[in-house]
């Protein structure tokens, strides 16, 4: 069994309200040096397979075709053995 | 001529526009199922409702975009037929590509449900034909996820290509941050794609199409869709 933890995030060119948001938050608790947040989606994914490429393969189509939505999004996996 | 209406689970709309289309410009209407994969023979115009389709909790649209009435509907518009989404639908329409950009989260991460002037940019679609150029217009919205988003080439193709269609404004038709509800690129509420076949809006004409509403500045977009049909 592998395991694919999956990070969808907004492209840069992208508003984040979101992120927004909880940087207005952080700054209001105090935390003066946040110059940033940006918010995204961790998404797991458990396979069936035990060969580290073809998990790979697999995982990139998932997200070109589902996960991520490349107008606005981007992505970025780790593979791990579970 | 006859319209269909697609319902996915979710949709809450569907019988709003089952509704206009019946009893307000008596038309002929049909729902089609979401699971449906019938070729769509013998429509004129599909609508994708608003609502809220299943699969929304990863990104609006992404899971209904992948019904198996979808193909069917790009066929559709790929030959020519009409086809729009509100609210919902829209975002659908953006994540299947038959339209450009995405929408995401409202600027002020608020729900927004509230009438708002609208200005009709381009009165030259079949769903816009009978408003005026510059008219402002009155159209509920209600949504979380109704900021567009496009790159800057694209939007520079949509420009030029006068695929803007409506646009947030004040009473007066001025279009500016303060007269923006979500946070849209360029206040941006409805687009078309390059043939104008395909038609995509945040706000909801449905519900402003009959004066027990207190409203009818939506029907002409219905009745636009029917003279369109009937000059072609």
């Amino acid at each position: 069994m592998l395991k694919a933890e999956i990070f969808v995030y907004l492209k840069k060119s992208i508003s984040d309200p979101p992120g927004i948001a909880v940087l207005n938050s952080l700054k209001s608790l105090g935390f003066d040096s946040v110059e940033k947040v940006r918010m995204g989606k961790y998404i797991v994914v458990y396979l069936n397979e035990n060969d580290i490429e073809k998990a790979k393969e697999q995982v990139k189509l998932m997200c070109e075709k589902l996960l991520c939505n490349p107008v606005m999004e981007e992505y970025k996996f780790n593979i791990s053995e579970e | 001529m006859k319209f269909g209406v697609v319902v996915f689970p979710g949709s809450n709309c569907d019988s709003d526009c089952f509704h206009v289309i019946k009893d307000v410009i008596n038309e002929d209407v049909e729902y089609i199922w979401h699971g449906s994969g019938e070729k769509l023979t013998g429509f004129d115009c599909i609508i994708l409702p608003g609502g809220f389709s299943y699969g929304d909790y990863l990104r609006a649209g992404a899971i209904a975009r992948f019904s198996k009435v979808m193909p069917r509907i790009e066929e559709f518009a790929q030959n020519g037929g009409l086809v729009i989404g509100i609210c919902n639908g829209f975002q659908i329409l953006t994540e299947s590509h038959l339209l450009p950009g995405a929408l995401i989260r409202n600027k002020n991460l608020k729900f927004i449900c509230s009438d708002q002037y609208v200005k009709v940019v381009n009165p030259d679609t079949p769903f816009t034909n009978l408003y005026k150029e510059g008219e402002v217009i009155n159209l509920p919205i209600a949504h979380g996820e109704g900021n567009y988003v496009v790159d800057e080439e694209t939007l520079k193709q949509m420009i030029q290509n006068q695929q803007i269609v409506l646009q947030y404004c004040d009473k007066y038709g001025n279009v500016n941050e303060g007269t923006n509800p979500n946070g849209s690129i360029l206040n941006i509420a409805g687009i078309c794609n390059k043939e104008k076949n395909v038609f995509g809006l945040m706000p909801h004409p449905e519900r402003s199409s009959e004066k027990i509403l207190g409203c009818e500045d939506g029907n002409r977009v219905f009745l636009s869709i029917v003279n369109y049909l009937k000059s072609r």
